[in-house]
């Protein structure tokens, strides 16, 4: 079992740590990468293994539950869990197997398309607002302060009320929401690559801003963004989920974890407790598993490295490895 | 045009005359870069202070011309000045003209200064350990100034990389352009930022201390480099330092600076030989010299450089000038032709014994 999970985990963190980086690299350095995930983070290698998990039952989900998320059966309902249905059924009969896996893939959909969103936010602003500085800078962090002074959860239900409830709803919101938040640990970052003699020799040779931006200061701010990608994601799930339980999130019937806790779950938690259990267990494990391996990153790519970027793989070789456990 | 500037140069600073001789040989002037009464200053919360306040000076063609100068002393500055590299907010450049190969560079649009840097003129910055990406390989950053200024497919400026790597003398150039910063010792840095440098054959290459991080062997191997491409391609250098060591074994022309002025002006023969303002004689006997005797001690100048937001009346060397007089307290003294290739801005006469 335990070899399974390591070997899931290799090809796991491989694939995570592609979609990561800015472009495709050579894939012997992520074998190596992945290898020292495994040694030295064996958390984060599990963690790694869950988020493969997750994202393969969201990809296959019509494949691992053919019937769908939404198939009545009223001669099923409330069924304990039995071969027949691994987690049991709901109120109307519906195979709670069925609705947890499309539940990972409307999970991974939204998590994946917020964090990408808000990370596109968060990467504009912080990068526009650190590099250009001055009154810019002044206005535009005014205007973050502002925004992030209201609770989360204030902006979210207004934001739901006048939009409507959906999955697109959701994900722009989410993202706008994390998105701004997040630009604040992009502009720190970019405060200090700016500084760097070579972004000076770039000006001096006659680099365009854009360029300067694209070319010197956004690979340099690339460690602080792939973690925060990463911690995002997870963070994101849980948003989706609690704006669902709340009824402003992804509505019925669509199988969304939070949705299922509330509806369901509340609803008949003691008639059949597995309604509650199992969507939030899921919940659980797939949060677990995304921090465990965004820590783990984190950890390896070094927040105190400097202007590290896409070469991290090579940079943290050099590092002085265990004894920064 | 060139008698225009340099007159209306000399009238406009108090004092500062500008050296207006201005032969023109052949087809192309034999001066590259004309600075003019350049000022720059910095905006701060009480007022300003001016880094750089009137400096003129000329660079001629294919000759190395040393900015001499302690901290603080607006060499940099004065540097940057020229390539409009001040960060604004809280610089300016409040006056001046800087005439290169017949344009006012203050008076370029963004896009066309952007033109000139990098492509005909050039910088190398002095910490070669922070100058370069850590996260691009050398040959995208030999070939960055390429790819801005030229039409070069990839094919050739990887050529020209490599080229250029040879040049500067690191070997096994195809190997070392795919390798990173961080595989690179400081001379070879400093190695590789003069390859970048020279990618688009400027015809000035402004090198503002390139060795000041460096082992002094590997200073020498540099400044030699240095020279010898600069001679090989006819380009003029400004070399900012300072090392008055430097500055004898490599500069043609030497302005000594202090608090934003230029105080002497002459032939490195000549500062070294027979300073005439008391600052550069102070500069000479702070350096240890081979052929001194036993028991000589170093004569330091006393005190601080001066606070540029706050400079005495007068010269504002004279709190730390052992020759001053009345005088010195009263007026600034203007930089005065002493002699073909010699000026100074003092009040004082010295000579040879002192």
């Amino acid at each position: 079992m335990s070899n399974v999970s390591v070997g899931s985990a290799s090809v796991s963190s491989a694939n995570a740590a592609e979609q990561e980086t800015v472009s495709g690299r050579r894939r012997n350095r992520f074998m190596e990468f992945v290898g020292r995930l495994v040694r030295e983070r064996p958390l984060g290698a599990f963690g790694a293994a869950i988020c493969v998990v997750l994202i393969f039952t969201g990809v296959f989900a019509d494949v691992i539950a053919p019937e769908g998320y939404n198939a009545i059966s009223p001669l099923d309902r409330l069924k304990a869990p039995s071969w027949e249905h691994w987690f049991g059924t709901d109120q109307l009969g519906r195979d709670l197997f069925a609705r947890t896996v499309h539940g990972a893939q409307l999970s991974i959909i939204v998590a994946f398309a917020a964090t990408t969103l808000s990370i596109i936010i968060s990467a504009v602003i912080g990068i526009a607002s650190g590099y250009i500085g001055g009154r810019f800078d002044m206005t535009v962090q005014r205007f973050v302060d502002g925004w992030m002074c209201f609770p989360d959860l204030i902006i979210l239900i207004v934001a739901v009320s006048v939009l409507g409830p959906g999955t697109g709803q959701v994900i722009l919101v989410l993202g706008l929401l994390f998105g701004i938040a997040g630009s604040r640990i992009v502009r720190g970052a970019v405060l200090s690559v700016k500084e760097n003699t070579y972004v000076h020799a770039a000006q001096s040779m006659g680099a365009s801003t854009l360029r300067i931006l694209l070319r010197h200061i956004l690979p340099n701010v690339m460690a602080p963004i792939i973690v925060l990608y990463t911690t995002r994601l997870a963070a994101v799930i849980l948003a989706e989920s609690g704006l669902s339980f709340l009824g402003l999130g992804i509505p019925p019937p669509a199988p969304s974890w939070g949705g299922m806790l509330s509806l369901d779950g509340r609803t008949y938690m003691f008639q059949a407790p597995w309604l509650a259990i199992v969507p939030g267990l899921a919940l659980t494990v797939a949060v677990f598993g995304i921090n465990m391996f965004g820590d783990a990153l984190r950890d390896l790519l070094d927040p105190r490295m400097r202007g590290g970027g896409g070469r991290f793989i090579a940079r943290v070789r050099k590092r002085a490895p265990a004894s920064q456990r | 045009m060139n008698t225009d500037a340099s007159g209306q140069g000399a009238a406009s600073v108090a004092g500062h005359v500008a050296d207006a001789d201005q032969p023109v040989t052949g087809e192309a002037p034999r001066t590259l870069l004309q600075v003019r009464n350049l000022r720059t200053i910095f905006r701060h919360d009480h007022g300003s202070l001016t880094a750089v306040d009137g400096v003129s000076f000329d660079v001629r063609r294919g000759e190395t011309l040393a900015i001499v100068g302690e901290s603080g002393s607006g060499k940099s500055i004065t540097a940057m000045s020229l390539l409009r590299l001040i960060p604004s907010p809280p610089g300016e450049i409040v006056d001046g003209e800087v005439e290169f190969d017949g344009r006012d560079l203050l008076e370029l649009s963004d896009e066309e200064i952007r033109q000139i840097r990098g492509n005909e003129i050039a910088m190398i910055f002095q910490e070669p350990m922070t100058s370069l990406n850590p996260v691009l390989n050398i040959a995208r950053q030999i070939g960055e100034p390429m790819e801005i200024h030229s039409r070069r497919d990839r094919d050739s400026i990887w050529k020209r990389c490599v080229d250029l790597l040879r040049q500067v003398r690191i070997p096994d150039p195809e190997r070392r352009l795919k390798a990173y910063p961080h595989q690179f010792s400081g001379g070879m840095r400093q190695r590789a930022m003069i390859a970048m440098g020279l990618a688009c054959e400027p015809k000035l290459i402004i090198a503002d201390e390139p060795t000041t991080a460096l082992d002094v062997t590997v200073q020498a191997q540099i400044l030699e480099l240095l020279k010898d491409l600069t001679r090989d391609h006819h380009s003029s250098m400004i070399l900012i330092t300072h090392d008055l060591g430097v500055v004898a074994r490599y500069a043609d022309r030497i302005n000594v600076m202090y608090a934003g002025r230029i105080v002497e002006r002459g032939t490195s023969d000549e500062i070294f030989n027979h300073p005439r303002h008391p600052y550069t004689l102070g500069l000479m006997e702070s350096v240890p010299r081979l052929n001194d005797s036993d028991g000589t001690r170093l004569r330091p100048i006393p005190g601080q450089p001066p606070d540029l937001s706050n400079l005495p009346r007068g010269c504002p060397f004279h709190p730390r000038c052992r020759f001053a007089m009345d005088k010195c307290r009263e007026a600034e003294p203007p930089l005065e032709q002493l002699s073909e290739e010699h000026w100074k801005a003092c009040w004082v006469d010295l000579d040879d014994k002192h």
